[in-house]
């Protein structure tokens, strides 16, 4: 029975990621590539990766497709890229057929029984005080991981702002935003926003002992500041404003000193020592909380555009 | 045919789709969402190698399902760095195309 349901989606997922790359239309191609995102949660939920799930619902679906449509209406415009031609296509066709028939050797000859970390986890976790063994693999054995994984963020806004024109610098990202003030964007904005704080700081919270996290909660609370800023009852923050690019490279920083601290107290760089291993995790959650929700909601609108409000 | 083979086997499959579609489609944004195909295809391998790796009570490996959590966020940081590229690339040309422009126009051209 559960074969059935994996072989079905499967066949789904790879009819939906073939309308996604043959598509002549590029919207059309964007809300495949959104349903793709929605139906992989699920696959990840039958490999039994729910903290993978949450954030392949949040962000691989949600936050990218709607990145993804921002740029689609933008290029609306657009003069079309000349076809590729016949020759193109074809090498195409067989370098994806080889790649494909490469990776389906090495899956049909993995090793069993496969390689695992499994138990080395299973045998440290309760050392660090938290319950969810992903987050205990984010923030104590793998955490060098996870504080380059958010100054990749960092570099990333920095080259999307860099990208603004000289004009509008140091300006607000993203165009001015307005919704009719009684209309049913506008409606939700502010009924929503309760809510999604409440959902986005228990995901947070619970990640330590259960599925959830920081990146999940941090996408949940940059949605709702994104939608508040859709439907025009906040603005988006200018990038030269001070408070910002100080929430910015808090976090980082503050898992850095984290860091440093270890050195000293437990004798290696991100070394956390037991006895305060789970307030030293909290710690760092807490400092990066902000400055990812930050970082995400501003990659969508991106670089600065206009020097008023 | 197991559970993980079955994904495993998707994978490849999504991540081919996603090679070709990178290669045969010329508009940059559509390169981007192929990309993002092929990405997706290598976190659901690698998902399914985590899922070979449950042991000790655990449903998956989860060093690996940490890595790929990491890795979709990665992910996407990268796209909407792609994406500003090629919006600010339509902003000041006025195109989307990353071929060469032409040498000399030609009379055929409007």
């Amino acid at each position: 029975m559960t074969l059935l349901f994996d072989a079905a989606l499967v066949v789904v997922l790879l009819g939906l990621a073939a309308w996604v790359v043959l598509a002549r239309n590029a919207f059309a191609a964007v809300a495949a590539f959104i349903a793709y995102g929605l139906l992989l949660t699920l696959a990840w939920l039958q490999l039994h990766g729910i903290d993978i799930a949450l954030t392949e619902a949040a962000i691989g679906g949600g936050l990218t497709g709607a990145l993804l449509i921002g740029a689609v209406i933008r290029l609306r415009t657009a003069p079309p890229a000349a076809p590729a031609t016949s020759m193109t296509l074809a090498l195409a066709a067989i370098a994806a057929a080889t790649t494909t028939a490469v990776l389906a050797a090495c899956v049909l000859a993995l090793p069993d029984p496969a390689p695992t970390l499994a138990p080395l986890v299973a045998d440290n976790i309760a050392v660090t005080g938290v319950e969810n063994a992903i987050t205990a693999v984010l923030l104590a054995f793998r955490s060098m991981d996870t504080l380059l994984e958010a100054i990749v963020l960092l570099f990333a806004l920095v080259g999307a702002w860099s990208l603004g024109a000289d004009s509008a610098w140091p300006g607000r990202p993203g165009f001015a935003q307005s919704a009719p003030p009684n209309g049913i964007l506008a409606y939700l904005a502010r009924i929503l926003p309760p809510i999604g704080l409440v959902i986005g700081v228990y995901i947070f919270w619970t990640g330590a002992d259960n599925p959830g996290g920081k990146f999940q909660g941090a996408t949940i609370l940059a949605a709702i500041w994104l939608l508040t800023m859709a439907a025009g009852l906040t603005d988006a923050p200018r990038v030269g404003s001070r408070w910002l690019r100080a929430a910015l490279v808090a976090g980082p920083l503050g898992f850095i000193a984290v860091g440093v601290f270890g050195s000293y107290s437990a004798g290696a760089f991100l070394a956390l020592p037991p006895e305060a291993a789970k307030p030293l995790i909290l710690a760092i959650e807490i400092a990066l909380m902000p400055t990812l929700t930050l970082i995400l909601a501003l990659l969508l609108p991106g670089p600065p555009q206009r020097t008023s409000s | 045919m197991n559970d993980t083979l079955l994904y495993g086997l998707t994978a490849c499959a999504l991540i081919g789709l996603g090679v070709f579609g990178l290669i045969a489609n010329p508009a940059p944004l559509r390169k981007i969402l192929a990309f993002n195909i092929a990405g997706s295809g290598v976190f659901l391998l690698a998902g399914a190698v985590a899922r070979r790796g449950a042991a000790a009570g655990f449903g998956g490996d989860p060093v690996l399902q940490a890595l790929l959590i990491t890795g979709i966020v990665v992910a996407f940081s990268a796209t909407a760095l792609a994406v500003a590229l090629v919006l600010r690339l339509n902003a000041v040309t006025g195109d989307v195309t990353l071929a060469e422009p032409p040498a000399e126009p030609t009379d055929d051209n409007d």
